[in-house]
């Protein structure tokens, strides 16, 4: 490991930084191509750039970067046109064409290709690299060739971010400004055809819409902000291509293009299940919060409601008096009053009685007000009948927010009894509140 | 009274089917015009078409005297709050500095010129204390406020809005409301395609009453009259969506070659 990281070789340093740039280019680009949501076309043209390669080989009978990277980006640009045509002037939707032209275009490639390793021409091994990359047999002319294109493009994009960023948002307002939409556009797509032309020397044209778009698609998860998104799509390009080329120099007989995909999934993967706020986990989380909050707050409205019924505040409540207020399912039950117990809103008395502390009151007090609250402004402003706003009320007083509750308030001027004709409590009227 | 506005002969078709046919009119500055018409009227089309964003099959429109290009950066356009994705990560301000992208600037930072006049659009709306949020975040009332902030901050003269109260809260109507009645006084002219028949009347000085024909274009209450609105909202005239669809199906071209109506 140790051997690579010190980057002593010369030659590992130059396809390690080739591999890590093209990636980097990669993601900046794609994170475009992903906010377009033109995911699917960017696979396409990564494929339909296959018989772009082959040809230029037959033509020139050279592995110049430059030939087959006009060969690339000619191949890149028909199969858009050819996908515009199809999806615009005829009945076929888009998808179809997406589809249609990436099969279409990726046959003829393979076909081609085929016909060149049995052409016998020397010249010709290392064409089929095209199909998974292989970044350790780039010679270094073609890494500075593609390196160079890479940091062109990313200054493209940093130059037009602006427009780029509008164009992506509301195309229709960029074209009411006056702004060469058709031609930023344009841009864009050349510098999409490009990074792929570019990206698939590394992972190949079968796996370059991973290098496209899962970097943009993981970022997406971290953040709101389209400047942090790119910086973050960067740096999982970075990060892949760096461990790819660590793997495959390690264990020679691994591949390093299929190996920074697998490692971007892996990024992405943990995205999606970690990130906040967007990720899997945090939704989860969420979910149990509020599981728990809807718990504990049934248990504090079943003290509030015996109470209510015996007309007097209730010393200490037995565990069956809360199971006759309300049907609760026994271990949420159990679950519940430990858990308030813990929060300092009840204290237990002896094994299976338990009484409010005064924040418990209070707080029994806030949720039954809440509900009652929501049942009024039902009936006056919903007009629901009375009979029918329990069960909804029930839902909708743990998701009421003091602001939504000083709004409800103010709408309902501070009522004193819901359409059952209970008393809506209010923080102790009576006593200044505890706080 | 200045005209700000006028077509002629426009006639518009999507997917060869004609949506808006010979469209003839005119309305002077300083007003606040309402589209109106029922749902697959073509008032969104006839909006985007004023805006060069559709191409009319014949006929033209001159804003101001002139053509578009000629005065594009006093006009200002609102699409409807649909046509994007609120998903985007965008913040609510970088929306309103949109209103500051000019064509001459396409590279390159904005101004602190520019930044000041799109905070300042934002708090007209009531949405600076927003400015930093993510538009996901926002009701669609204060979607659609950002989207007006963005079109203020283009300091336009004449305001084109695709239904900038679909969908909108009350506290937001208002706000947007208000915001009109200020802009008419600074002698601006606004055109708003409009769905509620119930508020129309309250709102406009002036309406275009829109069926894929023109029902009427006048003030208010010449417009606004249960005969008109009869013809507006009593259905698509049966022949002539006949010989829309004839025209689709056996893809006619809707004028002759030799018919020039191009502005001298």
């Amino acid at each position: 490991m140790s051997d690579f990281f010190t980057f002593s070789d010369p030659n590992v340093r130059l396809v390690t930084a080739g591999t890590i740039l093209l990636g980097i280019s990669a993601a900046i680009v794609g994170t475009f191509t992903f906010l377009r949501k033109r995911a699917l076309v960017g696979d396409a043209i990564a494929h339909a750039i296959l018989p772009g390669v082959c040809l230029s080989f037959m033509i020139t009978g050279e592995k110049h970067p430059a030939y087959l990277l006009v060969g690339a980006v000619l191949a890149g640009w028909l199969s858009l046109l050819v996908m515009d045509y199809l999806s615009s002037r005829t009945k076929l939707s888009t998808d179809t064409a997406i589809g249609a032209v990436l099969s279409v275009f990726f046959g003829a490639g393979i076909l081609l290709l085929t016909s060149i390793q049995h052409s016998g021409s020397a010249n010709q091994a290392g064409l089929d690299q095209f199909l998974f990359g292989k970044a350790a047999a780039m010679t270094q002319r073609d890494i500075w060739v593609f390196s160079g294109v890479a940091v062109v493009l990313l200054g493209l994009v940093l130059a037009f971010f602006r427009s780029f960023k509008l164009i992506s948002f509301d195309p229709a307002f960029a074209k009411s400004i006056g702004l060469p939409v058709r031609r930023l556009e344009f841009l864009l797509s050349t510098i999409t055809v490009l990074a792929v032309a570019t990206g698939i020397q590394a992972v190949g044209v079968v796996l370059m819409a991973a290098l496209l778009i899962t970097p943009a698609a993981a970022a997406r998860f971290w953040t709101d902000r389209i400047q942090v998104m790119i910086l973050l799509a960067a740096a999982f390009g970075l990060l892949s291509g760096l461990f790819g080329s660590w793997i495959s120099y390690t264990a020679p007989s691994m591949p390093t293009g299929p190996w920074i995909v697998v490692l971007l999934s892996m990024i992405a993967v943990v995205s999606v299940v970690v990130a906040p706020k967007r990720g899997i986990w945090a939704r989860l989380r969420l979910q149990r919060s509020n599981a728990r909050k809807i718990r504990q707050e049934n248990i504090l409205k079943a003290f509030y409601g015996i109470g209510e019924a015996a007309d007097a505040p209730v010393a200490t409540v037995a565990v069956d008096m809360l199971r006759q207020q309300r049907p609760f399912e026994d271990i949420a039950l159990q679950l519940g009053l430990r858990e308030l117990v813990k929060k300092g809103l009840l204290h237990k008395h002896k094994p299976g009685t338990y009484a409010l502390t005064p924040t418990g009151l209070q707080e029994s007090r806030r949720v039954v007000r809440l509900h009652r609250l929501w049942e009024l402004y039902l009936t006056e402003r919903m007009n629901y009948a009375a009979d029918h706003v329990h069960n909804t009320a029930e839902a909708i007083e743990h998701v009421i927010t003091p602001e939504v509750e000083a709004a409800l308030l103010r709408e309902l001027d501070h009522p004193i009894l819901d359409p059952h004709d209970a008393v809506i409590p209010y923080q102790n009227p009576s006593k200044p509140s505890a706080s | 009274m200045k005209t700000a506005i006028e077509t002629h002969n426009l006639t518009v078709a999507y997917n060869r089917r004609p949506v808006l046919w010979d469209i003839d009119f005119q309305i002077p500055e300083g007003q606040l015009i309402g589209v109106l018409g029922p749902n697959g009227s073509g008032k969104t089309t006839l909006l985007k078409s004023l805006m060069g964003l559709v191409q009319p099959s014949s006929g033209y429109v001159r804003l101001f005297g002139q053509s578009l290009d000629e005065v594009r950066s006093r006009i200002s356009y609102v699409p409807q709050r649909e046509s994007v994705d609120w998903d985007f990560p965008i913040s609510v301000r970088e929306v309103a500095l949109m209103g500051r992208y000019r064509k001459h600037k396409l590279l390159g930072r904005l101004s602190k010129e520019d930044h000041r006049l799109a905070d300042e659009a934002l708090e007209k709306v009531g949405m600076l204390s927003f400015a930093d949020r993510q538009i996901a975040q926002l009701s669609g009332g204060q979607q659609q406020r950002v989207f007006v902030a963005r079109a203020l901050a283009q300091q336009a003269d004449l305001y084109l809005m695709d239904e900038p109260f679909a969908g909108v809260d009350a506290a937001s109507e208002e706000a947007i409301l208000s915001l009109l009645k200020e802009m008419k006084q600074a002698g601006k002219t606004v055109l708003i395609v409009h769905h509620d028949l119930h508020t129309a009347h309250q709102f406009f000085d002036w309406m275009v009453l829109l069926n894929t024909r023109l029902i009427k274009c006048g003030p208010t209450s010449s417009v606004f009259t249960a005969d008109y609105l009869k013809q507006a909202y009593g259905g698509q005239l049966t022949i002539l969506s006949q010989v829309s669809d004839l025209v689709k199906a056996r893809d006619f071209p809707i004028r002759e070659r030799s018919f020039k109506d191009q502005p001298k």
